[in-house]
């Protein structure tokens, strides 16, 4: 379908499916057995400037916004999920300091993130604050000139392969959610260190790891805006960044299905090939149209985002303010819905469409040297990180019961 | 009216393309007469030709052309083409000569065509030639105006005249200092012996994911040294490292144009066949009877490679037990170099007809019945 | 230095319908793009440009009002510049014709700014006729190395060079100026970046017909060399054998004497 993008944007994806066909899909395989990071594949990315094409020209970025992260996000995903997270986490890394940073701040880090001379990861999650991300136990005290960060965070994707982080650290331990506070660090502090590899279902190309921080000194400008913003800044970022996680589920989606169509065409029972039968042909139709409706779903947000925050960031950039102040400013509209409802939708349908796959493939679906489990694997995590679906589906009620009471205010107002 | 056929010298030794030439030339009804350009090793080759086929063999030598560059080639043969008058000149089209002749064209403000699998006398006695282009799936007939007509042709194309007679040489006067060459050959590295090259190569055996791991590759070693074959690979195999790039076959690898194509668990995406459809005869073995490779090949065998393989190297060197003669005809032409001492092995080499007439021969209409479709298991081979 | 790259538009496709009745090729609706040999020159091009501080790449190409694409493509992936030959009387010249006026081209380029180094593919993708550098040599008066594998060394007077040949690998020495065509071995080339692609769409093209070159007439004059009599595709192939056998031992001595048959052993 023709959804109309400009020629930059046609760009993007055009070279970011030119990447995922003939430098990813061979290696794919490769990266799921090992485990291992795949640097070469960041080296191409890096080289063509994939890395920043959300990101403003003054930090380096190619300027474009949420929509071109998400086109590239997608492509990339079809040929592997867990290659592309290798790119993704770095503006999960970027988004914060860019929304929330100080101008020095987005000087600092964001070029390099941009250019992907630096990989970037953010971390919130710790062993007993996974949903609730208010019982973030670590702690930053100041003393001086710098926080000294003591605590674990865990499940943290890109784990030790990344330069730059963004972690989530009580500075007030009393006063709960408005005591937590985001901080950047570099790789090679001393006092942080890595802890523990997981061992994966999906996405097994992008190591996850803990964090260990003891006594780690972090100078007191790597505080992103102010004490106790933490959890602010961690919705605002998630608001920007789940219709990317929404668009490598929809990548990841129609990777397995486009597999699967090309075995089932050439795959022949009972004489004819299987796409001939009917019942092969519902789920077929079933799992492009759902596709369909999530990437239209997608697109269709991201734009309107861009069109909203648009402004607040050219206004920042241009007059040297921190982008949230800018959106408090322009009164622009939070998206913690709408993200949310993409999230939701669009990683459910790649469950349902990667598992549709392997049973359409039958038993070579199921082995591991056919790619369809590989995608079945690498789907389900789109359902769990950047906020559980049922954790999605609880802000957006919330922001519904929040939109009918004020509509019934203001309706109240005006009779 | 004369054909002028360029004699090329690698390394001292006299390549046997030039017998080629003398096939094609002779076939166009004219006069021959050779030309050789070289240093030390000039006046025998000369000496040679003028003794196999060759009515005048015109020689230009100098040290200087001891080094192969194609300015001095160039200018050489200029001096001789001003002597000989030859209405066509036929070059071996060869890495050094196809890069020679463009520049000769140049000197001479002539026609080029280059690469052609066949070249005749036109009505009006001007050369017309065949060449191919798109990878082989167009061919084109030119007519080549100017005078001389410049041609290379390409290696394979014609057998080699084995004739004698009694030519005379003559010498040309060349002048290589007025030339202000500026290109000096300072080393070689010849290709390791074991190899038979890829792209030159008259027969090759490939192998395709059907293999099943990295160690399948030494059955097609195995094979391609029994055929004196280079050794070929589908993309996806160098792509999961069973084999090096160089030996890659298709639209991002080689393209090659064998006698002989032998497919092993390759089914033939449309990139593979690409590279290698233009192959004279092609043997496919595979497990999927329906797949692409089985389809256009000559001689589909169906089965699993692993046991027909060494099958056929057995057979081989039992029906090479039965006639043992043939055993030393199989060195690709790069490396045959060609002297008095080698004359019967090249004159044992197989007759070729011109690529365009051996190709039909090969695939004379011979029907193929389409066996029923049984139970199909998914074959190993249907992702190269 | 300043570095030309020749680059050629031609189909991208192997497969090229001829028209039975005219004997010529259907073109009409192809897709055009670089051709893939060049991409290597590009790619080498560039990797010099990156080694010596100062230089420059400027890519040339002969074509139709559509071969400014393929000028564009190269832009992207890192040359600066770009230089179109293009005229109606251009069209149909044969290969001593187009080196013809891709010297002319050089020779414009070189009063501008002295070029030190040409690159070209080993051949097009089309008439894979491979004589263009080597007759850009000569039309120039300099020297010329055809299917070089490596540059060893480079310098703003001299290269060192390695040329692939049938029975392994020369190694030259060459003075520059000097035009030389490259072969797959040598690299492998980058994709374009994406802040190159945005890039080339502003980048400067000369555009230059058969005024600006000074060309003679006589020289790109379509049919004066070479004229094309046909063009057919190859004869049809298929209507292959299964080969018969119960065992695969049947099978082998099958193909085993069909080999023979065929003179292969």
């Amino acid at each position: 379908m023709d959804y109309g993008f400009t020629e930059q944007q046609q760009e993007i994806v055009n070279l970011a499916r030119a990447i995922a066909q003939k430098k990813i899909r061979p290696v794919r395989e490769h990266y799921d057995q090992t485990e291992e990071f795949p640097w070469p594949i960041v080296e191409e990315l890096r080289k063509v400037g994939l890395f920043g094409v959300y990101l403003p020209e003054e930090v380096d970025g190619l300027g474009g916004g949420n929509l071109e992260l998400v086109l590239a996000a997608e492509e990339l995903s079809k040929a592997c999920g867990g290659i592309a997270l290798c790119v993704a986490t770095s503006s999960l890394c970027a988004l914060p300091i860019l929304l929330y940073g100080s101008p020095e701040l987005r000087k600092k880090y964001l070029p390099d993130l941009a250019t992907g001379k630096k990989l970037g990861a953010f971390n919130i999650t710790e062993p007993g604050a996974g949903s609730d991300a208010t019982a973030t136990k670590a702690t930053a005290v100041l003393q001086g000139d710098h926080y000294v960060v003591n605590g674990i965070k865990n499940f943290c994707s890109t784990g030790k392969d990344a330069d730059t982080y963004v972690i989530f650290a009580t500075t007030n331990p009393n006063r709960g959610a408005r005591g937590i506070s985001a901080f950047v660090v570099e790789k090679g502090t001393p006092g942080f260190t890595f802890g523990k590899k997981e061992e994966k279902m999906g996405i097994r190309a992008n190591g996850t790891y803990e964090l260990v921080f003891q006594n780690c000194k972090i100078p007191k400008e790597n505080l992103i805006y102010k004490e106790g913003y933490g959890l602010f800044i961690a919705q605002l970022t998630f608001d920007y960044s789940r219709p990317g996680v929404a668009a490598q589920a929809i990548g990841i989606a129609q990777g397995a299905l486009d597999e699967t169509m090309s075995y089932i065409r050439q795959r022949k029972q009972f004489g004819q090939s299987i796409s001939s039968f009917q019942a092969i042909q519902h789920m077929m139709a079933d799992c492009a149209t759902q596709i369909e409706a999530g990437r239209a779903l997608l697109y269709a947000t991201v734009r309107a985002m861009d069109a909203s925050n648009g402004p607040a960031i050219r206004k920042a950039m241009e007059e040297n303010k921190v982008v949230a102040d800018c959106m408090n400013e322009l009164d622009t509209k939070r998206w913690t819905k709408e993200s949310g409802m993409v999230k939701v939708f669009c990683s459910d349908t790649a469950m349902r469409v990667a598992t549709d796959c392997v049973q359409m493939c039958g038993g070579i679906g199921y082995m591991r040297d056919f790619p369809v489990e590989k995608y079945m694997r690498d789907a389900k995590i789109t359902q769990i990180y950047e906020g559980t679906n049922q954790i999605q589906r609880n802000e957006i009620a919330m922001m519904m019961i929040k939109e009918a009471a004020s509509k019934s205010k203001k309706d109240l107002v005006a009779a | 009216m004369m054909i002028l056929c360029v004699a090329e010298i690698r390394h001292g030794k006299l390549v046997s393309s030039i017998f080629e030439l003398l096939t094609a030339a002779k076939a166009m009804g004219q006069p021959v007469a050779a030309a050789v350009v070289g240093g030390a090793a000039a006046s025998a080759a000369a000496d040679t030709l003028k003794g196999r086929g060759f009515e005048k063999v015109y020689v230009a030598s100098h040290a200087s052309l001891d080094g192969q560059s194609d300015e001095a080639y160039a200018h050489a043969l200029k001096a001789i083409v001003a002597q000989a008058k030859p209405e066509t000149v036929l070059l071996p089209a060869s890495a050094q000569w196809r890069a020679v002749a463009p520049r000769l064209a140049v000197l001479l403000g002539t026609g080029l065509a280059s690469d052609v699998i066949e070249a005749t006398a036109g009505a009006d006695k001007k050369v017309q030639v065949v060449r191919a282009a798109f990878g082989g799936n167009v061919l084109s007939k030119i007519a080549v105006k100017g005078s001389p007509a410049i041609v290379t042709v390409r290696p394979m194309s014609y057998t080699r005249t084995d004739a004698s007679g009694s030519g005379a040489v003559e010498n040309v006067a060349i002048a290589p200092a007025g030339w202000k060459v500026k290109t000096r050959v300072t080393g070689f590295a010849p290709e390791a012996a074991t190899e038979v090259d890829l792209a030159a190569a008259e027969k090759v055996v490939s192998g395709g994911r059907g293999l099943g791991n990295p160690q399948g590759f030494e059955l097609i070693r195995k094979l391609a040294q029994t055929l004196g074959a280079a050794v070929g690979a589908s993309r996806a195999t160098v792509d999961a490292g069973w084999i090096p790039y160089r030996h890659q076959v298709g639209l991002t690898g080689r393209t090659v144009r064998p006698r002989l194509y032998v497919a092993c668990g390759i089914s033939g995406q449309i990139q593979h066949l690409a590279g290698m459809s233009a192959s004279d005869v092609i043997v496919a073995i595979n497990t999927d009877k329906d797949c692409p490779m089985m389809k256009l090949a000559n001689f589909a065998v169906h089965g699993d490679l692993n046991e027909i393989i060494p099958a056929i190297v057995a057979e081989v060197h039992k029906l090479r037990g039965e006639a043992p003669a043939m055993a030393g005809a199989k060195k690709a032409y790069c490396r045959a170099s060609f002297s008095r001492n080698s004359a019967a092995s090249a004159a044992a080499m197989p007759a070729r007809a011109s690529a365009v007439r051996m190709w039909r021969a090969s695939c004379s209409a011979r029907s193929r019945a389409t066996p029923p479709t049984g139970r199909s298991t998914r074959s190993t081979s249907s992702s190269t | 230095m300043h570095i030309v790259v020749c680059v050629k538009q031609t189909p991208a496709a192997t497969q090229v319908p001829v028209d039975a009745a005219t004997g010529k090729l259907k073109t009409e609706g192809l897709p055009y793009g670089l051709n893939p040999w060049d991409e290597y020159a590009i790619e080498e091009a560039i990797r010099i440009k990156e080694k010596l501080a100062g230089s420059t790449v400027t890519v040339l190409s002969l074509g139709p009002a559509r071969a400014e694409e393929a000028i564009r493509a190269a832009i992207a992936l890192g040359c600066d510049e770009g230089a179109h030959l293009v005229d109606p009387s251009f069209d149909g010249t044969d290969n001593m014709g187009s080196s013809y006026l891709l010297s002319l081209g050089i020779r414009k380029l070189n009063a501008a700014k002295p070029v030190g180094l040409v690159l070209c593919g080993k051949q097009s993708n089309d008439n894979e006729s491979g004589s263009v550098a080597p007759a850009l040599g000569a039309w120039l008066d300099w020297p010329s190395v055809a299917y070089v594998r490596k540059f060893a060394s480079i310098d703003e007077k001299l290269a060192k060079i390695e040329r692939a040949a049938e029975d392994g690998t020369d190694s030259l020495e060459v003075d520059l100026p000097a035009v030389v065509s490259v072969i797959k071995e040598i690299n492998e080339p980058r994709l374009p970046s994406l802040k190159g692609k945005m890039n080339s769409k502003k980048a400067p093209v000369a555009k230059w017909g058969a005024a600006e070159l000074q060309a003679e007439a006589a020289k790109v004059s379509a049919g004066g060399r070479l004229e094309i009599v046909g063009q057919t595709p190859p004869p049809p192939r298929g209507g292959g054998i299964v080969v018969p056998g119960a065992t695969a031992q049947e099978k082998a001595a099958f193909v085993a004497n069909k080999l023979k048959e065929l003179k292969f052993i």
